[in-house]
Protein backbone atom coordinates (compact mmCIF):
# COMPACT_ATOMS: atom_id res chain seq x y z
CA UNK A 1 0.00 0.00 0.00
CA UNK A 2 1.10 3.79 -0.66
CA UNK A 3 1.17 5.48 2.24
CA UNK A 4 -1.25 8.60 2.74
CA UNK A 5 -0.52 11.15 0.75
CA UNK A 6 3.02 9.47 -0.79
CA UNK A 7 2.92 9.91 -4.96
CA UNK A 8 4.85 7.28 -6.97
CA UNK A 9 5.90 7.76 -10.34
CA UNK A 10 6.77 4.47 -11.85
CA UNK A 11 7.32 2.77 -15.39
CA UNK A 12 7.39 -0.47 -16.03
CA UNK A 13 8.33 -2.64 -18.79
CA UNK A 14 8.45 -5.97 -20.50
CA UNK A 15 10.39 -7.31 -23.64
CA UNK A 16 10.35 -10.97 -24.44
CA UNK A 17 10.07 -12.68 -28.11
CA UNK A 18 7.19 -15.46 -28.83
CA UNK A 19 8.63 -18.21 -30.61
CA UNK A 20 7.28 -17.60 -33.63
CA UNK A 21 7.18 -14.09 -34.00
CA UNK A 22 8.98 -10.44 -33.19
CA UNK A 23 10.35 -9.01 -30.05
CA UNK A 24 8.50 -6.38 -28.31
CA UNK A 25 9.02 -4.19 -25.70
CA UNK A 26 5.25 -3.33 -23.54
CA UNK A 27 5.44 -0.41 -21.31
CA UNK A 28 3.39 0.57 -18.56
CA UNK A 29 3.38 4.02 -17.01
CA UNK A 30 1.79 4.10 -13.20
CA UNK A 31 0.82 6.57 -10.65
CA UNK A 32 0.19 5.55 -7.37
CA UNK A 33 -1.48 7.39 -4.49
CA UNK A 34 -1.45 7.33 -1.10
CA UNK A 35 -5.59 8.53 -0.46
CA UNK A 36 -6.25 6.70 2.90
CA UNK A 37 -4.17 4.13 5.15
CA UNK A 38 -6.26 1.76 3.68
CA UNK A 39 -7.30 3.03 0.57
CA UNK A 40 -4.55 3.40 -2.69
CA UNK A 41 -5.31 4.16 -6.10
CA UNK A 42 -3.70 3.21 -9.08
CA UNK A 43 -3.87 5.44 -13.05
CA UNK A 44 -1.60 2.93 -15.26
CA UNK A 45 -0.94 4.27 -19.64
CA UNK A 46 -0.14 1.08 -21.36
CA UNK A 47 1.90 1.23 -24.71
CA UNK A 48 3.70 -1.07 -26.90
CA UNK A 49 6.29 -1.42 -29.59
CA UNK A 50 6.79 -4.51 -31.70
CA UNK A 51 9.69 -4.77 -33.78
CA UNK A 52 9.52 -4.27 -37.58
CA UNK A 53 5.71 -3.75 -36.69
CA UNK A 54 4.06 -0.43 -35.32
CA UNK A 55 4.51 1.22 -31.97
CA UNK A 56 1.15 2.40 -30.26
CA UNK A 57 -0.32 3.81 -27.04
CA UNK A 58 -2.72 0.50 -26.04
CA UNK A 59 -4.63 1.77 -23.04
CA UNK A 60 -5.11 2.55 -19.82
CA UNK A 61 -6.30 1.00 -15.95
CA UNK A 62 -7.47 2.07 -13.16
CA UNK A 63 -7.06 0.70 -9.87
CA UNK A 64 -7.80 0.93 -6.55
CA UNK A 65 -6.60 -1.18 -3.43
CA UNK A 66 -8.19 -1.68 -0.29
CA UNK A 67 -6.73 -3.24 2.85
CA UNK A 68 -9.80 -5.24 4.01
CA UNK A 69 -8.64 -5.35 8.26
CA UNK A 70 -7.29 -2.04 9.90
CA UNK A 71 -4.81 -4.27 12.02
CA UNK A 72 -1.66 -6.10 11.29
CA UNK A 73 -2.30 -9.71 11.25
CA UNK A 74 -0.49 -13.22 10.38
CA UNK A 75 -2.04 -12.88 6.62
CA UNK A 76 -3.02 -9.81 5.37
CA UNK A 77 -6.33 -9.25 2.78
CA UNK A 78 -5.97 -6.68 0.24
CA UNK A 79 -8.20 -6.64 -2.03
CA UNK A 80 -7.68 -4.94 -5.72
CA UNK A 81 -10.23 -3.63 -8.28
CA UNK A 82 -9.24 -2.83 -11.39
CA UNK A 83 -11.00 -1.28 -14.44
CA UNK A 84 -8.97 -1.72 -17.43
CA UNK A 85 -9.83 -0.21 -21.02
CA UNK A 86 -7.19 -1.35 -23.07
CA UNK A 87 -7.19 -3.56 -26.55
CA UNK A 88 -5.82 -6.56 -27.70
CA UNK A 89 -2.61 -5.56 -28.83
CA UNK A 90 -1.57 -4.62 -25.44
CA UNK A 91 1.71 -6.33 -24.51
CA UNK A 92 2.37 -4.71 -20.58
CA UNK A 93 1.55 -8.42 -19.12
CA UNK A 94 1.11 -7.08 -15.84
CA UNK A 95 -0.04 -10.43 -15.16
CA UNK A 96 -1.12 -13.66 -16.69
CA UNK A 97 -4.79 -15.26 -16.68
CA UNK A 98 -6.75 -17.38 -18.27
CA UNK A 99 -5.44 -18.95 -21.44
CA UNK A 100 -2.85 -16.42 -22.35
CA UNK A 101 -0.32 -17.41 -23.82
CA UNK A 102 2.43 -16.74 -26.52
CA UNK A 103 0.08 -17.00 -29.38
CA UNK A 104 -1.37 -13.74 -27.92
CA UNK A 105 1.86 -12.06 -28.34
CA UNK A 106 2.11 -12.52 -32.31
CA UNK A 107 -1.17 -11.04 -33.79
CA UNK A 108 0.14 -8.21 -35.63
CA UNK A 109 -0.71 -4.72 -34.01
CA UNK A 110 -2.97 -3.62 -36.51
CA UNK A 111 -5.85 -6.85 -36.30
CA UNK A 112 -4.92 -6.91 -32.40
CA UNK A 113 -5.78 -3.22 -31.78
CA UNK A 114 -9.57 -4.17 -33.10
CA UNK A 115 -10.22 -6.39 -30.20
CA UNK A 116 -11.52 -3.80 -27.11
CA UNK A 117 -11.05 -5.38 -23.53
CA UNK A 118 -12.96 -3.11 -21.33
CA UNK A 119 -12.55 -5.56 -18.14
CA UNK A 120 -12.89 -5.35 -14.63
CA UNK A 121 -10.43 -7.30 -12.72
CA UNK A 122 -10.30 -7.97 -8.90
CA UNK A 123 -7.34 -9.46 -7.25
CA UNK A 124 -6.94 -10.89 -3.59
CA UNK A 125 -3.54 -10.43 -2.22
CA UNK A 126 -3.04 -11.98 1.34
CA UNK A 127 0.27 -10.95 2.65
CA UNK A 128 2.55 -12.01 5.27
CA UNK A 129 5.76 -10.60 7.10
CA UNK A 130 7.77 -13.44 8.29
CA UNK A 131 11.20 -12.94 10.09
CA UNK A 132 12.30 -10.67 7.09
CA UNK A 133 10.82 -11.95 4.33
CA UNK A 134 7.73 -10.80 2.33
CA UNK A 135 5.37 -13.40 1.21
CA UNK A 136 2.32 -12.71 -0.88
CA UNK A 137 -0.02 -14.77 -2.75
CA UNK A 138 -2.39 -13.70 -5.43
CA UNK A 139 -5.49 -14.81 -6.89
CA UNK A 140 -6.89 -13.05 -9.36
CA UNK A 141 -10.00 -12.73 -11.43
CA UNK A 142 -11.00 -11.18 -14.71
CA UNK A 143 -14.67 -10.49 -16.86
CA UNK A 144 -14.87 -8.74 -19.58
CA UNK A 145 -17.96 -5.91 -19.39
CA UNK A 146 -19.64 -7.41 -22.08
CA UNK A 147 -18.43 -11.13 -23.07
CA UNK A 148 -16.49 -13.81 -22.47
CA UNK A 149 -16.00 -15.78 -18.98
CA UNK A 150 -14.41 -14.92 -16.31
CA UNK A 151 -10.67 -15.42 -16.28
CA UNK A 152 -8.83 -16.15 -13.53
CA UNK A 153 -5.08 -16.31 -12.64
CA UNK A 154 -2.73 -16.73 -9.59
CA UNK A 155 0.58 -15.68 -8.14
CA UNK A 156 2.75 -16.29 -5.47
CA UNK A 157 6.27 -14.39 -4.43
CA UNK A 158 8.67 -14.62 -1.68
CA UNK A 159 11.29 -12.06 -0.64
CA UNK A 160 13.25 -10.51 1.26
CA UNK A 161 16.08 -8.17 2.06
CA UNK A 162 20.17 -8.59 2.12
CA UNK A 163 20.30 -7.65 5.32
CA UNK A 164 17.84 -6.62 7.82
CA UNK A 165 19.26 -3.99 9.88
CA UNK A 166 20.41 -0.78 8.14
CA UNK A 167 23.64 0.64 8.56
CA UNK A 168 24.61 4.19 10.07
CA UNK A 169 25.77 6.06 7.05
CA UNK A 170 23.57 7.16 4.18
CA UNK A 171 24.22 4.62 1.20
CA UNK A 172 23.38 3.21 -1.65
CA UNK A 173 25.39 -0.10 -2.44
CA UNK A 174 24.59 -1.53 1.04
CA UNK A 175 22.77 -5.14 1.72
CA UNK A 176 19.54 -2.94 3.36
CA UNK A 177 19.21 -1.88 -0.05
CA UNK A 178 18.55 -4.55 -2.16
CA UNK A 179 15.78 -6.89 -2.26
CA UNK A 180 15.77 -10.47 -3.31
CA UNK A 181 13.18 -12.74 -3.77
CA UNK A 182 11.37 -14.94 -6.49
CA UNK A 183 8.33 -15.37 -7.99
CA UNK A 184 5.42 -17.71 -9.75
CA UNK A 185 2.68 -16.74 -11.45
CA UNK A 186 0.45 -18.18 -14.47
CA UNK A 187 -3.01 -18.32 -15.81
CA UNK A 188 -5.85 -20.80 -14.05
CA UNK A 189 -8.48 -20.69 -17.25
CA UNK A 190 -12.12 -19.61 -17.10
CA UNK A 191 -14.90 -20.47 -15.27
CA UNK A 192 -15.70 -23.11 -17.92
CA UNK A 193 -12.03 -24.86 -17.76
CA UNK A 194 -10.83 -24.05 -14.96
CA UNK A 195 -7.47 -25.70 -14.20
CA UNK A 196 -3.79 -25.45 -15.38
CA UNK A 197 -4.51 -26.90 -18.79
CA UNK A 198 -3.21 -25.04 -22.16
CA UNK A 199 -1.78 -21.78 -19.47
CA UNK A 200 1.16 -20.54 -19.37
CA UNK A 201 3.00 -20.17 -16.26
CA UNK A 202 6.37 -18.48 -15.15
CA UNK A 203 9.37 -18.69 -12.58
CA UNK A 204 10.92 -15.68 -11.89
CA UNK A 205 13.91 -14.44 -10.05
CA UNK A 206 13.51 -10.93 -9.10
CA UNK A 207 16.17 -8.33 -7.39
CA UNK A 208 15.11 -4.91 -6.43
CA UNK A 209 17.81 -2.11 -5.44
CA UNK A 210 16.34 1.39 -3.36
CA UNK A 211 18.86 4.29 -3.73
CA UNK A 212 19.17 6.43 -0.55
CA UNK A 213 17.29 9.30 -2.38
CA UNK A 214 14.31 6.95 -2.97
CA UNK A 215 14.46 5.81 -6.35
CA UNK A 216 14.17 2.30 -7.38
CA UNK A 217 15.03 0.10 -9.94
CA UNK A 218 13.42 -3.59 -10.29
CA UNK A 219 14.79 -6.64 -12.68
CA UNK A 220 13.11 -9.83 -13.08
CA UNK A 221 13.72 -12.49 -15.82
CA UNK A 222 10.66 -14.94 -16.08
CA UNK A 223 11.14 -18.31 -17.48
CA UNK A 224 8.03 -19.85 -19.21
CA UNK A 225 7.28 -23.44 -17.97
CA UNK A 226 4.62 -25.00 -19.90
CA UNK A 227 4.55 -24.94 -23.94
CA UNK A 228 2.12 -22.37 -23.93
CA UNK A 229 4.36 -19.92 -22.08
CA UNK A 230 6.69 -17.66 -23.70
CA UNK A 231 10.18 -18.99 -23.29
CA UNK A 232 11.63 -15.87 -21.95
CA UNK A 233 10.28 -13.12 -20.72
CA UNK A 234 12.50 -9.61 -18.92
CA UNK A 235 10.73 -7.35 -16.82
CA UNK A 236 12.44 -3.97 -15.32
CA UNK A 237 11.48 -1.01 -13.75
CA UNK A 238 12.08 2.15 -12.32
CA UNK A 239 9.85 3.97 -9.94
CA UNK A 240 10.00 7.06 -7.77
CA UNK A 241 8.38 8.61 -4.63
CA UNK A 242 7.47 11.60 -3.29
CA UNK A 243 6.41 11.76 0.06
CA UNK A 244 3.60 13.71 0.73
CA UNK A 245 3.08 15.13 -2.76
CA UNK A 246 0.26 17.68 -1.79
CA UNK A 247 2.52 19.41 0.31
CA UNK A 248 5.57 18.92 -1.57
CA UNK A 249 4.01 20.36 -4.51
CA UNK A 250 2.58 23.61 -2.59
CA UNK A 251 5.73 24.88 -1.03
CA UNK A 252 7.09 24.36 -4.99
CA UNK A 253 4.43 27.31 -5.95
CA UNK A 254 4.56 29.26 -2.28
CA UNK A 255 8.13 29.95 -2.51
CA UNK B 1 -24.94 -15.22 10.27
CA UNK B 2 -24.46 -14.54 13.82
CA UNK B 3 -20.69 -14.50 13.25
CA UNK B 4 -20.81 -12.41 10.09
CA UNK B 5 -22.71 -10.13 12.33
CA UNK B 6 -20.42 -10.01 15.51
CA UNK B 7 -17.16 -10.00 13.09
CA UNK B 8 -18.41 -6.62 10.58
CA UNK B 9 -19.64 -5.20 14.88
CA UNK B 10 -15.57 -5.87 15.71
CA UNK B 11 -14.33 -4.44 12.60
CA UNK B 12 -16.51 -1.15 13.01
CA UNK B 13 -15.53 -0.92 16.58
CA UNK B 14 -11.81 -1.04 15.64
CA UNK B 15 -11.73 1.01 13.30
CA UNK B 16 -14.02 3.82 14.66
CA UNK B 17 -11.97 4.37 18.09
CA UNK B 18 -11.49 7.54 18.94
CA UNK B 19 -8.07 7.17 21.12
CA UNK B 20 -4.47 7.84 19.97
CA UNK B 21 -2.84 4.55 18.80
CA UNK B 22 -0.31 4.48 21.98
CA UNK B 23 -2.94 4.50 24.15
CA UNK B 24 -4.53 1.20 21.75
CA UNK B 25 -1.68 -0.84 22.11
CA UNK B 26 -2.19 -4.05 24.26
CA UNK B 27 -1.00 -4.41 27.44
CA UNK B 28 1.36 -7.37 26.69
CA UNK B 29 3.63 -5.11 23.67
CA UNK B 30 4.45 -3.35 26.91
CA UNK B 31 6.96 -6.05 28.03
CA UNK B 32 8.50 -6.76 24.64
CA UNK B 33 11.85 -5.67 25.07
CA UNK B 34 14.11 -3.49 22.63
CA UNK B 35 17.13 -5.67 21.30
CA UNK B 36 19.14 -2.56 20.84
CA UNK B 37 18.40 -0.30 23.42
CA UNK B 38 20.88 2.97 24.15
CA UNK B 39 22.82 1.11 21.23
CA UNK B 40 24.86 4.35 19.34
CA UNK B 41 25.25 2.80 16.35
CA UNK B 42 21.60 1.72 16.01
CA UNK B 43 20.18 4.85 16.84
CA UNK B 44 22.35 6.91 14.06
CA UNK B 45 20.69 3.83 11.69
CA UNK B 46 17.44 4.71 13.14
CA UNK B 47 17.77 8.30 12.09
CA UNK B 48 18.16 7.64 8.83
CA UNK B 49 15.38 5.40 8.62
CA UNK B 50 13.56 8.31 9.99
CA UNK B 51 14.36 10.51 7.77
CA UNK B 52 13.14 8.38 4.84
CA UNK B 53 10.00 6.96 6.35
CA UNK B 54 8.91 9.05 8.70
CA UNK B 55 10.03 12.78 8.73
CA UNK B 56 7.69 13.48 5.68
CA UNK B 57 4.76 13.18 8.16
CA UNK B 58 6.21 14.08 11.43
CA UNK B 59 8.66 16.62 10.92
CA UNK B 60 12.73 16.47 10.16
CA UNK B 61 13.32 17.11 13.87
CA UNK B 62 9.98 14.93 15.23
CA UNK B 63 8.11 18.61 16.15
CA UNK B 64 4.83 17.29 14.31
CA UNK B 65 3.82 18.25 10.72
CA UNK B 66 0.13 19.49 9.76
CA UNK B 67 -1.51 16.22 9.76
CA UNK B 68 0.48 14.00 12.36
CA UNK B 69 1.29 14.70 16.04
CA UNK B 70 4.86 15.61 17.43
CA UNK B 71 7.06 12.66 18.59
CA UNK B 72 9.56 14.54 20.80
CA UNK B 73 7.26 14.59 23.60
CA UNK B 74 7.74 12.96 26.92
CA UNK B 75 4.61 10.39 25.75
CA UNK B 76 6.41 8.87 23.02
CA UNK B 77 10.05 9.25 24.94
CA UNK B 78 8.76 7.43 27.77
CA UNK B 79 6.78 5.14 25.97
CA UNK B 80 7.86 1.13 26.89
CA UNK B 81 9.41 0.52 23.79
CA UNK B 82 7.35 -2.84 22.74
CA UNK B 83 4.00 0.08 22.83
CA UNK B 84 6.17 1.89 19.85
CA UNK B 85 6.71 -1.38 18.34
CA UNK B 86 3.42 -2.28 17.98
CA UNK B 87 2.37 0.95 16.59
CA UNK B 88 4.88 0.90 14.08
CA UNK B 89 3.55 -2.61 13.21
CA UNK B 90 -0.07 -1.27 12.62
CA UNK B 91 0.07 2.19 12.02
CA UNK B 92 -3.61 3.85 12.90
CA UNK B 93 -4.78 3.24 9.47
CA UNK B 94 -8.17 5.54 9.43
CA UNK B 95 -6.14 8.59 11.48
CA UNK B 96 -3.40 8.26 8.80
CA UNK B 97 -0.82 6.41 10.22
CA UNK B 98 0.81 4.08 8.06
CA UNK B 99 1.83 0.47 9.18
CA UNK B 100 5.16 -0.62 8.50
CA UNK B 101 5.23 -4.10 9.15
CA UNK B 102 6.68 -3.96 5.92
CA UNK B 103 9.95 -2.90 7.35
CA UNK B 104 12.30 -5.60 9.08
CA UNK B 105 11.55 -5.83 12.45
CA UNK B 106 15.39 -4.59 13.51
CA UNK B 107 14.85 -1.19 11.22
CA UNK B 108 11.53 -1.09 13.58
CA UNK B 109 13.53 -1.44 16.52
CA UNK B 110 16.54 0.89 14.97
CA UNK B 111 14.10 4.03 14.45
CA UNK B 112 12.45 3.22 17.78
CA UNK B 113 16.13 3.21 19.60
CA UNK B 114 16.46 6.79 17.75
CA UNK B 115 13.18 8.32 18.93
CA UNK B 116 13.72 6.75 22.23
CA UNK B 117 17.29 8.46 22.28
CA UNK B 118 16.34 12.27 21.39
CA UNK B 119 15.21 13.74 25.22
CA UNK B 120 11.58 15.56 24.59
CA UNK B 121 13.48 18.45 26.22
CA UNK B 122 15.82 19.09 23.67
CA UNK B 123 13.36 20.04 21.37
CA UNK B 124 12.12 22.86 23.95
CA UNK B 125 15.91 23.90 23.99
CA UNK B 126 15.86 24.27 20.40
CA UNK B 127 18.86 21.90 20.16
C1 LIG C 1 1.72 9.43 6.14
C2 LIG C 1 2.06 10.15 7.32
C3 LIG C 1 2.82 9.42 8.42
C4 LIG C 1 4.01 8.73 8.31
C5 LIG C 1 4.85 8.49 7.07
C6 LIG C 1 4.33 8.29 9.65
N1 LIG C 1 3.36 8.67 10.53
FE1 LIG C 1 3.32 8.31 12.54
N2 LIG C 1 1.51 9.15 12.67
C7 LIG C 1 0.82 9.77 11.64
C8 LIG C 1 -0.48 10.23 12.14
C9 LIG C 1 -1.53 10.93 11.33
C10 LIG C 1 -0.54 9.86 13.49
C11 LIG C 1 -1.71 10.08 14.46
C12 LIG C 1 -2.55 8.82 14.43
C13 LIG C 1 -3.68 8.82 15.44
O1 LIG C 1 -3.79 9.74 16.23
O2 LIG C 1 -4.44 7.83 15.43
C14 LIG C 1 0.72 9.21 13.79
C15 LIG C 1 1.05 8.68 15.05
C16 LIG C 1 2.27 8.16 15.40
C17 LIG C 1 2.66 7.75 16.72
C18 LIG C 1 1.78 7.85 17.98
C19 LIG C 1 1.96 9.20 18.55
C20 LIG C 1 1.00 9.50 19.64
O3 LIG C 1 1.24 10.48 20.33
O4 LIG C 1 -0.01 8.80 19.80
C21 LIG C 1 3.95 7.31 16.66
C22 LIG C 1 4.81 6.79 17.80
C23 LIG C 1 4.36 7.44 15.28
N3 LIG C 1 3.32 7.96 14.54
C24 LIG C 1 5.61 7.08 14.81
C25 LIG C 1 5.96 7.09 13.46
C26 LIG C 1 7.21 6.59 12.96
C27 LIG C 1 8.36 6.08 13.82
C28 LIG C 1 7.16 6.70 11.62
C29 LIG C 1 8.20 6.24 10.60
C30 LIG C 1 8.58 4.85 10.66
C31 LIG C 1 5.88 7.30 11.26
N4 LIG C 1 5.18 7.50 12.41
C32 LIG C 1 5.47 7.58 9.97
C33 LIG C 1 1.26 9.92 10.34
C34 LIG C 1 2.41 9.35 9.82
Amino acid sequence: MEEPGNLELATKSITGRPADGPRFLGATTELEYGVKGWWTTEFYLDGQATFGDSTLFTGYRWENRFRLLPREHWINPVLYVEFENINGADKGLLEVVGHDGQEDLIVPNADARLEKQREIEAKLILSSYVKGWTVAENFISEKNIRHEPFEFGYSVGVSRPLALTARADRCNVCPENFQAGIELYGGLGTHADFGVRDTSHYIAPTVAWTLASGTSFKISPGFGLTGASAGFLLRFGVSYEIAQFGRAARSMFHR
Amino acid sequence: MKLIGLTCLLLISAWAQNVGPLEQAPAKFANKKNPMQGNESASRAGAKLYARECAACHGSEGEGGEKAPPLKRAEVFQAPPGTLFWVLENGSLNRGMPSFAHLPEPQRWQIITYLQSQKPADHATGK
